[in-house]
This record gives C-alpha cells, sequence and structure tokens, in this order.
C-alpha cells in the first residue's frame, strides 16, 4: 500500500485552493459541500436543542409556569420538526456522506456535483422557510401534522412548514440519487461490491430509503397543504376524507425515516470498531446485508405507530410481528460489532468511546422498541414519555453518538487537524453521562404513565423529571464542547497526518485533506475491507495516551 | 485546477471533469433519471393510493361525479399526449443522428402539443368552476338519477372525488408544464447545435420523463373519466 505524506503544510488541497464567499457558494466539490452542510446543520441542531432546552425547563416544575400550553406545543412541534428534517435525517448522510462516499469509492466526486449544490441550496431555502414559520408564530400540530387538527383547526403556520418539509425533502432525494448513481457507476477499478467499505453499504441503503420513502411524504404534505390552502377534502372526515388514511401515508415515510437516522449512524460504527480494535469487521457480508435488510424490511412496519388509532386488529398482529423481524438485522449488527471486538487489538480513542455509546444506547433504544412493537404492552405505554425515552435511545443515543464519533474519526481527515484527544474523550464520556441522565427517567415516567405533549404534570413526577432535565444540561455542555474544541483545532490543531489511525480505507490513502480531486492518481483496490492483518499497516493505533 | 491525466485522453466538450469516459457519464446521467423517475411513481403512487381507497368506499358517488367530466375532451388529450410522446420518442433518434433541424422541428411539435393538452385541461377546470363542482364552500352538486335504483349518493362524499380529480390532474399539469420549460431550453441548445451521436443524453433523459408524464395521464384518463360509463 502506498504511504502519502504531507511534504509540507501548505500542500494545495481543497479547501486552500480558493478562497473567497463565492468559491464556497459556487462550490461543486463535495467535500466543500459537506462543509456547507455540516454550517447549516449544526446551526439547526443548535435551533433545535434550544426548543428543547425549552421544553426542559418548563417541566422543571409540576405548574405549567414557564411557558402558556399554546406556546408549549409549538415548542416539542418546532424541536421535532427541524431536529428531524433540518438534523438528524440530513446529518451524516449530508455531511459524511457528501465527504466520504467519492474518496471511499475512489472516485473523483459525486456522479452529479452541481445537483449535489443544489440540494443544498434547496436545504437553504426550506430552512429560511421553516425559520421564518418559526420567528413568525411557529406551527403546534406536532412534527406529525396529523389531520384534521393540520388541516382544518390549527390557526399557525402549517402551509409555510409544511413546504419546508417538502423543499428539504426534494434535497435528501437528490443526495440519495447521487450517491445511489455514484456507487453504481464510478468505483474506482478493483472496488467490487463485496470489498466496499460497509459505511457505504448503509449509504446505499439509506438513499434507498430517500429515494423510495421522500416522495411519499411529499404527497402527503402537499395534499395537507391543498386541503388549508384550496379546501380539498381527502382527509377531512365531514366530507367522507379518512384521516387514518393520512396517518398511513406519513408513517409509510416516517417510519423509515427512523432508517435514515440510524443507518448511516451504523455504517461509522462499522468502520470505527474494526480500526480501533485492528480486526476485520466479523461477518462483513451480514453487517452489509443487514443494512439492506432493514432498509427493506423499514417499509413494512409503519403502523405500528397507530396500533390505538383504530385500525383493524388483524392487520395490527402483522404489523407486529413485521416490527418484531427489524430486530434480526439490528441485532446482527450488535453481535457482528461486538464479535469483532471479542480478542482485538483495542485502543480506547474518542471515535471508539462513542462507538461503545452508540452500541449500548442503540440496544437499549431497540429493545424498549420491541416493547412498544408487542401489542399489549403499546396501548398501554401508548403517547407516553415511555415512547420519548425510546425513540431519543434511538435517535439521539444512536444516530447522534454516531454522527459525533464519525465526526472525530474523520476530522483529521477533513480539517487536516487533530482534535485534543484527551478533551475529546471527556466529551464522549459527558454526553453518554448527560444522555442516560435525561431520558433513562423518561422510561420510568412513561412507564408510571405520564403522557407527552403536556406542559403541566401531577407533583409525584416531579423528581424524575427534575433528573431529566438536569440531564439535559450536561448534555448541552457534552455537545457545546466538541464544537469549542473543533473550533479551536482548525487553527491551533497538530497537523493531521494522511492515515493518523493507521485505517484501512482509500480515503486515508490520499492527503489530509485531500486535494480537490481527491487521488492524485485513480487508485487500484487489490484488497479486502478491513483487513488488517494483510493490509500493511500498524499493529497499533498510533494515537496519543 | 491539478491535472488529472484521465481528461486528456478525452475530446468531447460535453465531458464533464469526474468521469473517466463519456460512457460513465451517458450511464450515470440515464440511471439518475430513472431513479428519478422511481420517486415520481412513489410521489403519485400516494394520491393513486388515496384514489383506490376512496374509490372502493364511495363507488356510487365517484361514478356520479366521474360523469359530469368531458369525455370527449378527455379522449381528445389523451391522443394529443401519446402524438407528442411520438414526436419525443423521434426527436431523440434525430439527435442520435445529428440531424439538427429536423431534432429542432420535433422538438418545438412536442411543446406545441404539450400546451395544446395544457389548454384543453385550462378549459375543462374552468367549466368546473362554472358548475361548482370544485370542492370548498362553494360546492354544489344535483346528483342525477343514480345508475342502480338502491344506491344512495352523498353530495358531500363526491368531493373527494373532485379532491382527488383536481390534486391528480393538477400535479399532472405541473409536470407538464415542467416539461414544456425543459424542452424550451433543450430546443434552445439543439438549435445551436450541442447535441450529436456522441452526446445526446439531455434529450433521451428529457424524453424518458416526458413518457412517465404521458404514462401518468394514460392512467388517469380512466381512473377519472371512465366509471361506469356503460350504455
Amino acid at each position: 500500500m502506498a504511504t502519502v505524506v504531507n511534504p509540507v503544510a501548505e500542500r494545495e488541497n481543497y479547501l486552500n485552493q480558493e478562497y473567497g464567499v463565492r468559491s464556497w457558494l459556487l462550490t461543486t466539490d463535495h467535500k466543500r459541500i459537506a462543509l456547507l452542510y455540516l454550517a447549516s446543520i449544526t446551526f439547526f441542531f443548535f435551533v433545535g436543542g434550544l426548543f428543547a432546552l425549552l421544553i426542559r425547563l418548563e417541566l422543571l416544575t409540576p405548574a405549567g409556569d414557564l411557558v402558556q400550553a399554546d406556546t408549549y406545543n409549538k415548542l416539542f412541534t418546532m424541536h421535532g420538526q427541524i431536529m428531524v428534517f433540518f438534523f438528524l435525517v440530513p446529518s451524516i448522510p449530508a455531511v459524511l456522506g457528501n465527504f466520504l462516499v467519492p474518496l471511499m469509492i475512489g472516485a473523483r466526486d459525486l456522479a452529479f456535483p452541481r445537483i449535489n449544490l443544489l440540494s443544498w441550496y434547496l436545504y437553504i431555502i426550506a430552512g429560511i422557510l421553516m425559520m421564518h414559520a418559526v420567528l413568525t408564530g411557529g406551527v403546534d400540530t406536532g412534527w406529525t401534522f396529523y389531520t384534521p387538527f393540520s388541516t382544518a383547526f390549527s390557526n399557525t403556520k402549517v402551509i409555510e412548514a409544511g413546504l419546508a418539509i417538502f423543499v428539504v425533502g426534494f434535497s435528501s432525494i437528490l443526495t440519495g440519487l447521487n450517491f445511489v448513481v455514484t456507487i453504481h457507476r464510478m468505483r474506482a477499478p478493483g472496488m467490487t461490491w463485496w470489498r466496499l467499505p460497509l459505511f457505504i453499504w448503509s449509504m446505499y441503503a439509506t438513499s434507498i430509503i430517500f429515494l423510495l420513502g421522500t416522495p411519499v411524504l411529499a404527497i402527503t404534505l402537499t395534499l395537507v397543504i391543498f386541503e388549508r390552502a384550496f379546501h380539498l377534502g381527502i382527509f377531512d372526515p365531514t366530507r367522507g376524507g379518512d384521516p387514518l388514511l393520512f396517518q398511513h401515508l406519513f408513517w409509510f415515510y416516517s417510519h423509515p425515516a427512523v432508517y435514515i437516522m440510524i443507518l448511516p449512524s451504523m455504517g461509522i460504527i462499522s468502520e470505527i470498531v474494526p480500526c480501533f480494535s485492528r480486526k476485520r469487521i466479523f461477518g462483513y457480508s451480514f453487517v452489509a446485508m443487514a443494512s439492506i435488510g432493514i432498509a427493506v424490511l423499514g417499509f413494512l412496519v409503519w403502523a405500528h405507530h397507530m396500533f390505538v388509532a383504530g385500525m383493524s386488529i388483524y392487520a395490527a398482529l402483522i404489523f407486529s410481528f413485521l416490527s418484531y423481524l427489524v430486530a434480526v438485522p439490528s441485532a446482527i449488527k450488535v453481535f457482528n460489532w461486538t464479535a469483532t471486538l471479542y480478542k482485538g487489538s483495542i485502543t480506547f480513542s474518542t471515535p471508539l468511546l462513542y462507538a461503545f455509546g452508540f452500541i449500548g444506547l442503540f440496544t437499549m433504544g431497540g429493545l424498549t422498541g420491541l416493547f412498544l412493537a408487542a401489542l399489549g404492552v403499546d396501548v398501554h405505554v401508548t403517547d407516553t414519555y415511555f415512547v420519548i425515552a425510546h425513540f431519543h435511545y434511538i435517535m439521539v443515543g444512536g444516530a447522534v453518538m454516531g454522527y459525533l464519533g464519525g465526526m472525530h474519526f474523520w476530522w483529521p481527515k477533513i480539517s487536516g487537524r487533530m482534535y485534543p484527544e484527551s478533551l475529546g474523550r471527556l466529551a464522549a464520556l459527558i454526553v453518554f453521562i448527560g444522555f442516560n441522565l435525561t431520558f433513562f427517567p423518561q422510561f420510568i415516567l412513561g412507564y408510571l404513565g405520564m403522557p407527552r405533549r403536556y406542559w403541566q404534570y401531577p407533583p409525584e413526577f416531579q423528581v424524575l423529571n427534575v433528573l431529566s432535565t438536569a440531564g439535559s444540561t450536561i448534555l448541552a455542555v457534552g455537545y457545546l464542547l466538541p464544537m469549542a474544541y473543533f473550533l479551536w483545532s482548525m487553527r491551533y490543531g497538530k497537523h493531521a497526518e494522511p492515515n493518523p489511525w493507521g485505517a484501512a480505507g482509500l480515503e486515508w490513502m490520499t492527503p489530509s485533506p485531500p486535494p480537490t480531486f481527491n487521488f492524485e492518481e485513480t487508485p487500484l483496490v487489490t484488497w479486502e475491507a478491513y483487513d488488517y492483518g494483510n493490509i500493511d499497516l500498524p499493529k497499533e493505533v498510533p494515537v496519543e495516551r | 485546477m491539478s491535472d488529472s491525466p484521465a481528461i486528456v485522453e478525452s475530446h468531447n466538450a460535453a465531458q464533464q471533469h469526474h468521469f473517466a469516459d463519456m460512457e460513465q457519464q451517458r450511464q450515470a446521467s440515464s440511471l439518475g433519471m430513472w431513479l428519478f423517475l422511481a420517486t415520481e411513481v412513489m410521489f403519485f403512487g400516494g394520491m393513486f393510493c388515496a384514489y383506490l381507497i376512496y374509490r372502493y368506499w364511495y363507488y356510487p358517488e365517484f361514478a356520479a361525479g366521474s360523469k359530469t367530466l368531458d369525455i370527449r375532451l378527455g379522449a381528445i388529450n389523451t391522443a394529443v399526449l401519446i402524438c407528442s410522446s411520438l414526436t419525443v420518442a423521434l426527436s431523440v433518434r434525430a439527435a442520435q443522428f445529428g440531424k439538427r433541424k429536423l431534432l429542432v422541428t420535433l422538438l418545438v411539435a412536442t411543446i406545441l402539443l404539450g400546451l395544446v393538452f395544457l389548454g384543453i385541461k385550462g378549459v375543462e377546470w374552468a367549466s368546473k368552476f362554472e358548475e361548482h363542482h370544485v370542492p370548498g364552500y362553494s360546492f354544489h352538486f344535483e346528483p342525477q338519477a343514480p345508475s342502480h335504483p338502491n344506491t344512495k349518493i352523498d353530495p358531500q362524499r363526491i368531493q373527494i372525488f373532485f379532491s382527488l380529480y383536481f390534486a391528480m390532474t393538477g400535479i399532472h399539469a405541473l409536470h407538464m408544464v415542467i416539461g414544456v420549460g425543459l424542452f424550451a431550453v433543450l430546443t434552445f441548445y439543439a438549435w445551436k447545435g450541442l447535441y450529436n451521436s456522441a452526446y445526446y443524453t439531455p434529450i433521451e433523459n428529457a424524453g424518458l420523463y416526458w413518457h412517465f408524464v404521458d404514462i401518468i395521464w394514460i392512467y388517469l384518463f380512466p381512473l377519472l373519466y371512465l366509471i361506469d360509463r356503460k350504455k
């Protein structure tokens, strides 16, 4: 394997090739677009996080004292909409996926660089629409837009928010389309399907969901907008329309959307675990096919969100069974990661700490998902904090942990600088503690019967709510810390080697940061992914202790 | 720009820097278009799904609503669109053979046929407004004698039929407008001679899109116009 060295610090790369606002806003370089996305989703992450903190502050006391009920409805709606559509869905695909897909398969760029830039502009247009809706009164329908409340009763900015989510969905579709075509048509010579890094497999599975799921959400929201704006009656029960149909169409996208959030994180974990245990991943093909399996099964389980909505009990039984099936590929992944760690030469670096966090928290989120897939238990905990805790274990404990792990793992490649390792480990620990303190009490609250989406609650729930609010402030520190030291490292960090972790993968065979066209010459792949036993790589991760 | 050895070999001006050759570029564009059409199938699929359910539930109302649509104009529009698909298919052929004038003529013909379709659709919509068949507060429907004496018709539920009618034909018409705009741009480039036997992917892809929009109408016509038209 050829070793690449950074001859001088100021070697020409994608960051210093051109300067100025124009060179960024009109770029078609996938790496620069990834950074544009990074800045935008970080902004929305903190906006969404601000709403979360306000929700937690309101719930510090049993009385509705900080905000009115109406305001509280808007807070949880906008927290959900911004976090789901403007942070979680685009987070890993649009930032790390954009940066890494061409690098990992040995391509110069994505197949459609201009469409890639277009997708970012669509995201920005959607973001402006969303922020305008937020600042001029907000939305109070819940992130789910349930009809007939959203179509006939809500007096808030439903049309604008719906339009924003329609446009941001179009942006996701274009990203997914770009990835599928790139993975099919742009692989370097020798990069066969079974040699692809598992991150690519997970991006492929995610993109399939983008392509097949997002349009259904788009048409559903279009019909809601038509109903509000032009008085069409497709979901209007007074004219024979069926609100349950809305729920079916909505969850047909929005359940697979959960896998849009978690699959990319799983891909990241599949990269980090082999690298920091110096072993080939256990059962490569099973991990790869589990991604595809999750994507396919994910389309067949949506109605488990509607068990108490009044649908047929026979349909509910089938959807319950299919929901259990999703546990199979998910468990394959968890077992294979742990089997990879077994007898590995493990280095407890920051990315691996996040990976450990992911594996544990995702397992808890996944297992509590089985509680919810069980018809009887679901009736007991529907619309309680148990559900909130469950999906935050998946979306925050899973997806965000994976995202942060990935950001640390590839930050040297992206920025060309090292982040401070000891601070990194500290932040990982703070996030883990803060997360569990925030969300574990919510499992208990939900099981005891505290319903979601209320701004006040009986006094006996206060202790657990105070714990949760305290945890959320710790979590906030854990999120601010990496942002601070990433920014710091861009100027003061140690220069990164091309391959600071001694990792396998094409992205580590080009300088850090990579040149504009990624590789000096098109690479020729002659090895299997993660073959740490046979590829000439250090036996231990060369990381500072 | 850093120099890339692969670029030196190719001579086609239309080739983008990140592709190894024209063949790879053509295959990528083609796959991209097919995937986009898959997303469009899912997009329209939501409405077809709603149509299926409501038609099953409210068949008499759907039949009554359907009978108020002008079958003549619908049939003419179907013919117009099929002709436009022919001109598109021929234009791809003309581009492949590098026949510039023929290509421009066929593209202009496609645009004109598209505009004829939209014009007729506009006339149909206007008459629905005049008859108060547009869902909403001014909706009014006088049921004629139902085809089967035992079936009762709920005028409220006919609004569901017309909601779907306007949503489906409206979004279809929007796709037509986008298609006409697309072909206007392509006509300009074709007139300037951009397309030849080595580079005709944009014509081919726009053609695929047009055929897709055409096929959607081929389904919409019987589903909306031809319910219970026997006798």
